[in-house]
C-alpha cells in the first residue's frame, strides 16, 4: 500500500503525558532527528515542578511542544497541529489550546474509568461526540507497545515505560523524521543495560511500522529543509547557551571561570553543563546557599577569576546584599537570573519577566548595575559575552537576565567562528599609579572610570577593599559627606557610560507610525507577530532591549519618532514604568503574566487594535 | 592521591628572602577601636607573628565581615577585604579555592561567625577550604551597642535582654567539631605567647583552622575572661592542651571516669598514669569533643589550646586536582571542539 505524502510548510507538535511518561525525552528526541533532517524550529518545554505528580492527574501533565517549518521561525508555535496525548489528564490539559481539525492522537489503553474519574470526564471522550471536531487517531500505544515486546526478558511493567518510544516511532514515520540518531541515542543512553536499549529501539520501530501499515494514517507528512544562512548548525538550548557563552568568556577574557552557585529551577542546567567542563579550568562550587554563591564568586574576582554566579529571582533576592559589596568595591562579577514566575516560590518552571526592576534597583542604597537579556536561547551565547565584556572592562556586577522560556526552549543556532568572537580580556594592574611608588586602588580610568584591579600575588600594591564608604583615589573609609555624594555620582556615571550599541529599529519602509518594543525572550513572539502585520500589508516598526540598563544613548530619539509605542512584556509594566520616568513617553503597555511565553496571534491582534485606534 | 599537606600549610604559597618585621605589616591606618580593646592586643600579636612565615607579603590576604573585630583587615599592610555582615567565610572560600598560592585569613566575630554567618561557617569548616579563621568571642554585640550574642551566657542582661536572654548558647568548638574541622584551637587575647604558638599551628595546617580567641570588650562586657586573666587563680583553671602531653592545670587533672565519661579531678588526688594524655590527632572527635563540654559551667576549669589537628586533604587541592585530572584525560579546553559537540549540520 502506498500511502499519500502531503508537503506542509510547517508544523507544530505537542507531546502530552504524565510526569512519568518521558514526554521531555520524546520531544528531545524528535526535535534532535528534526534539526538533523534541516528543518528550522523551536520548542517550548512545560511541566510541573513536581518531579512524579500523582499519575494520571492535571498536575502532572508534562508536555514539550516543537514548531518546524521549512523557514525560519521565532517562535515554538501558538497552537498545535498535532496533540499527543498519553492519557485522559494530558487531553483534558491541552485540548482548550488545540485548533478545530487538529489531529489528536490518543493512547486509548489508559482512557479507563479510573483515568477518566481522576480528570473529572463524566463519560470517555473517546466515545461520546465532545472531539468531533478534531482528527481523532486512537491508538492502544501501551498494549501494541507490549506486544511489540513480547519477546524480551522484561515485566509488563517495564515494557510499557516504551510507549513513549513507539509514539516517537509512529511520529517520526508520519513526519518522515531521520531514525539513526534516535537508535544511537538508545544504544548510547541504555548502554549499561543492553537488554532496555533493544526493547527501546524495537518499540520505536515497531511505532514507526505501525505508522506505515495501519489504516488510521493514511497520510503522511513532509515538511522540506529551511533554506537558513549557510554554516554550521546545531541545536541548542538557552541554558546550554549561556553556559558556552560563559565559558568561551572565559577564554575570550583570558581569566579563570569561577562559578558559586546553588541549585535552584530553572537555572539550575547552567551548574550542570559548567561542571562538565573543568578541563576549561572551570571551577564550579555549590555553596551552602545562595549567598554564599554569590560570596564566592565576588571573593574569586578579588582573586583575579571571573566570578559568576547563577540563579532565579528567589536567589537574587538573597544575593542582593553581596551585589551591593560587589558595586562598592567595583568588581567584576556576573549575576544571571534565569527569571521564573513570582512572588515568593511562584512558579518555578513557569516563565516570566518580572525581576527587571528587582535587577534595577533590588539593593539599598544607590546601587546601578548593568543589565544585559539575551533575545533568543541561541543569544544566551553572544549575551553571556556582552556581559562578561562589561563585567571586566568596568570591574562592575552585571545582571544577566535569562527566563524560564530561553532557558528551557531551544533553537538551531549557526555556530560562530571563534576567531571573530571579541577579545574581551583586560590586563590587571601590576605598577602603582600615584605618587612615590604609592597606590591608589580607586583611581580611576579616565574615559571608562574604572577603577584598577589588581590582584592579591601582585607585589607593592598591597591594599585594602570593603563595603564601608571609601575615599576617592585612595580607598580609604571616609565618612566624608562630599566624598561619598562624589563617590555615589562616580559609581553611578560609570555606569551610565557603559558602550552600549545604539538600538536598532526595524522598520523596512520608513514609513510606519506604530512601534512595537520589547525585551528579553519576547523578542520571537514580536517578530512573529509582526510579520503578520506585514504579510496583511499593516505598517509596524521593531524594536528589541538587549541592554536594559544603561540603555541606548538613543532610546529615546527611537521612541520618539513613532506616534505610538507599544510594549508587550511578561509582567505589569516594568519597563514601561522605566521608559516612561525617563523619557516621559507615553508607552502603550501589554502585560500578560501567565508563566508562558506571548502567543504570535495574539500579539498581532494587540499591535493591530494599537494600529488602528486613534 | 591525594598529597596531604597538613603540616605543610604554607608550602604553595611564595616565600620571600627578605627580612620582615613588624612594621612591615603595619598600614598606614589609624587603628580605631575602643582604648583597652582586647582587639588592640591581638593584632599587635598577628602583626608580630606573621614575618616569622616568610611569605609573601602580597600573598597573603585578610578578610572580614561585619562587627569590631572586622575592621582587622584595614590595619594591615596585606591584601584585605572588609566584607558584609556574616559572609566571610563565604567570600574568602571563593578566594582560597581559586588561588591555592594565597595564605586566606578571615577575620569574625561571634556574631559575624555564629549568628548571621552561622551556616557559612560550618561549611567551610567540612570542606576544610584552607582558610585561618580568627574568632574573636567576645559574649556581647560591640558594635552595635553591646545586645546579648550567641555565645552570651544564658540571662544575660542587654538593652535588647532587660529580663535576661533566654537562648542557650553556642560553644564554638563544640559546633566546630560538630562541623567536621580539621583543626579547632582556643586562646585568649591577653596571652600572646600561647596565641602566637596556636597561630603557628594554624598556619602550619593546610585546610581550614578555627582558633577561638576569648577577646575582651571593656565596654560592653568587660571582665567576661576575667578568671582566665587573674593570677590568683588563672593556672588553676587553665588545663593546657597538648598533643601527647597529660591535661592538667595546676591544681587539676582530667581522668576517665568509670563510666567513660571524663572528668576533672584534683591533681593530688590522682596517679600521674591515670591523668588522660592528650590526643589532637586522633581521627575519633569524641575526646576533643567532651574536653570542649569541660567548661560548662563556665570558667570552673577551662581548656586552652590545640582540640584537634588531623590531616584531611584541603578543598583547594582537590578543586585543581580535578581540573589537572579532566585536563590529563579529555585534554585542554578547546572551544571549537565545544561548540561542534553534540550533533551538528551544516547548511550551504
Amino acid at each position: 500500500m502506498t500511502k499519500q505524502v502531503q508537503q506542509l510548510d510547517r508544523v507544530i507538535i505537542r507531546f502530552a503525558g504524565d510526569s512519568g511518561d518521558g514526554m521531555q525525552l520524546t520531544g528531545d528526541r524528535f526535535t534532535a532527528g528534526t534539526a538533523e533532517f534541516g528543518n528550522d524550529l523551536s520548542t517550548l518545554p512545560n511541566f510541573p515542578a513536581e518531579i512524579r505528580a500523582p499519575a494520571g492527574t492535571l498536575p502532572g501533565v508534562s508536555s514539550f511542544q516543537l514548531h518546524f517549518a521549512d523557514h525560519d521561525i521565532l517562535t515554538p508555535g501558538d497552537a498545535p497541529n498535532v496533540l499527543v496525548a498519553m492519557n485522559p489528564a494530558a487531553l483534558k490539559a491541552n485540548l482548550g489550546d488545540l485548533p478545530r481539525g487538529a489531529d489528536i492522537i490518543v493512547n486509548t489503553d489508559e482512557f479507563t474509568k479510573r483515568n477518566l474519574q481522576k480528570v473529572g470526564y463524566e463519560t470517555n471522550p473517546l466515545e461520546d461526540d465532545s472531539l468531533a471536531e478534531w482528527r481523532v487517531h486512537a491508538v492502544p500505544l501501551t498494549s501494541l507497545t507490549v506486544t511489540a515486546l513480547e519477546g524480551f526478558d522484561l515485566s509488563k511493567k517495564d515494557a510499557e515505560r516504551s510507549k513513549n518510544m513507539f509514539a516517537l516511532g509512529l511520529l517520526s514515520w508520519l513526519y518522515h523524521r531521520p531514525i539513526e540518531h534516535t537508535i544511537t541515542f538508545l544504544q548510547q543512553k541504555f548502554a549499561k543495560k543492553p537488554e532496555i536499549a533493544k526493547a527501546n529501539i524495537a518499540a520505536f520501530q515497531a511505532g514507526w511500522n505501525y505508522g506505515e501499515t495501519t489504516e488510521s494514517f493514511s497520510v503522511s507528512y513532509e515538511v522540506k529543509p529551511a533554506r537558513l544562512a549557510p554554516g554550521v548548525y546545531r541545536n541548542i538550548s538557552g541554558n546550554q547557551a549561556l553556559a558556552y557563552g560563559l565559558i568561551a568568556a572565559s577564554v575570550q577574557a583570558k581569566l579563570p571561570l569561577f562559578l558559586g552557585s546553588y541549585p535552584i529551577t530553572p537555572a539550575s542546567d547552567i551548574l550542570h553543563e559548567l561542571s562538565k567542563h573543568k578541563r576549561f579550568g572551570v571551577r564550579t562550587f555549590q555553596a551552602e546557599d545562595e549567598i554564599a554563591g554569590v560570596g564566592a564568586a565576588l571573593g574569586a574576582a578579588f582573586g583575579g577569576a571571573l566570578g559568576v554566579t547563577t540563579t532565579s529571582g528567589p536567589g537574587v533576592a538573597l544575593k542582593a546584599e553581596t551585589v551591593g559589596l560587589g558595586v562598592t568595591t567595583e568588581l567584576p562579577l556576573i549575576i544571571v537570573d534565569v527569571q521564573r514566575a513570582g512572588p515568593s516560590t511562584g512558579m518555578p518552571t513557569k516563565t516570566e519577566q518580572t525581576d527587571l526592576l528587582m535587577a534595577m534597583y533590588g539593593r539599598n542604597g544607590e546601587s546601578p548595575v548593568p543589565v544585559v537579556a539575551p533575545m533568543s536561547p541561541s543569544d544566551c551565547f553572544d549575551a553571556a559575552i556582552e556581559a562578561a565584556r562589561i563585567a571586566v572592562k568596568y570591574r562592575t556586577p552585571v545582571m544577566l537576565l535569562s527566563d524560564g522560556y530561553l532557558a528551557n526552549g531551544s533553537e538551531p543556532w549557526r555556530l560562530p567562528e571563534i576567531s571573530e568572537l571579541p577579545d574581551i580580556s583586560q590586563a590587571f594592574t601590576t605598577e602603582p599609579n600615584g605618587e612615590d611608588g604609592a597606590f591608589l586602588p580607586f583611581k580611576r580610568d579616565e574615559e571608562t572610570l574604572a577603577r584598577p584591579w589588581a590582584i592579591p600575588g601582585t607585589a607593592g600594591l598591597e591594599h585594602r577593599i570593603g563595603g564601608i564608604e571609601k575615599a576617592d583615589g585612595t580607598g580609604n573609609i571616609s565618612y566624608d559627606p562630599n566624598n561619598h555624594d562624589l563617590m555615589v555620582r562616580l559609581r553611578a556615571a560609570k555606569i551610565a557610560g557603559i558602550d552600549v550599541p545604539d538600538l536598532e529599529v526595524d522598520d523596512p519602509d520608513g514609513d510606519a507610525r506604530v512601534l512595537v518594543l520589547g525585551w528579553g525572550s519576547t523578542y520571537g513572539p514580536i517578530a512573529a507577530a509582526v510579520r503578520r502585520i506585514r504579510k496583511a500589508g499593516g505598517k509596524v516598526a521593531q524594536a528589541h532591549l538587549r541592554h536594559l540598563n544603561p540603555l541606548p544613548a538613543n532610546t529615546g530619539e527611537v521612541l520618539k519618532g513613532y506616534d505610538k509605542v507599544l510594549l508587550p512584556e511578561i509582567n505589569l509594566g516594568q519597563l514601561a514604568l522605566l521608559l516612561r520616568a525617563r523619557y516621559l513617553v507615553d508607552i502603550i503597555s501589554y502585560n500578560r503574566v501567565r508563566g508562558l511565553p506571548f502567543k504570535a496571534e495574539e500579539l498581532a491582534g494587540v499591535i493591530q487594535d494599537v494600529i488602528d485606534s486613534d | 592521591m591525594t598529597e596531604l599537606l597538613n603540616g605543610k600549610g604554607l608550602s604553595l604559597i611564595p616565600k620571600t628572602d627578605a627580612k620582615q618585621t613588624l612594621k612591615d605589616f603595619k598600614s598606614d591606618q589609624e587603628v580605631r577601636w575602643c582604648p583597652g580593646c582586647g582587639d588592640y592586643a591581638i593584632l599587635a600579636a598577628v602583626q608580630s607573628f606573621l614575618p616569622e612565615l616568610g611569605l609573601r607579603r602580597e600573598n597573603i590576604v585578610f578578610v572580614s565581615g561585619i562587627g569590631c573585630s572586622s575592621r582587622f583587615p584595614y590595619y594591615l599592610d596585606t591584601y584585605g577585604f572588609h566584607s558584609i555582615h556574616g559572609r566571610a567565610p563565604a567570600i574568602a572560600t571563593g578566594l582560597a579555592a581559586s588561588r591555592p598560592d594565597l595564605s586566606v585569613w578571615v577575620i569574625t566575630g561571634d556574631g559575624d561567625a555564629l549568628s548571621i554567618g552561622g551556616n557559612h561557617l560550618i561549611h567551610a569548616l567540612r570542606r576544610n577550604v584552607n582558610l585561618n579563621i580568627l574568632l574573636f568571642n567576645n559574649r556581647i554585640y560591640g558594635l552595635t551597642k553591646g545586645q546579648y550574642s550567641p555565645t552570651s551566657e544564658v540571662g544575660k542582661i542587654t538593652k535588647s535582654t532587660p529580663m535576661g536572654s533566654l537562648d542557650k548558647p553556642f560553644n564554638p568548638i563544640s559546633l566546630a567539631l560538630g562541623a567536621e574541622a580539621s583543626f579547632v584551637a582556643r586562646t585568649i587575647d591577653s596571652d600572646r605567647k600561647h596565641l602566637q604558638s596556636v597561630l603557628r599551628e594554624a598556619t602550619a595546617h593546610r585546610g581550614t583552622s578555627l582558633v577561638e580567641i576569648y577577646q575582651n570588650c571593656n565596654i560592653f562586657n568587660d571582665n567576661a575572661f576575667e578568671p582566665l586573666k587573674d593570677p590568683e587563680v588563672r593556672d588553676d583553671i587553665t588545663l593546657r592542651l597538648e598533643h601527647g602531653q597529660p591535661i592538667v592545670s595546676a591544681s587539676k587533672a582530667v581522668v576517665r571516669g568509670d563510666d567513660g565519661r571524663i572528668a576533672v579531678v584534683p591533681r593530688a588526688d590522682v596517679a600521674a598514669e591515670r591523668i588522660l594524655v592528650h590526643d589532637a590527632h586522633s581521627p575519633d572527635p569524641s575526646l576533643a569533643f567532651a574536653l570542649s563540654r569541660l567548661d560548662e559551667p563556665a570558667f570552673e576549669h577551662v581548656p586552652i589550646g590545640i582540640f584537634r589537628q588531623v590531616d584531611r586533604p584541603a578543598y583547594d587541592v582537590l578543586m585543581a586536582e580535578q581540573l589537572d585530572e579532566a585536563v590529563a584525560q579529555q585534554g585542554p579546553g578547546d572551544l571549537s571542539e565545544l561548540l561542534m559537540g553534540g550533533d551538528t549540520w551544516r547548511i550551504g
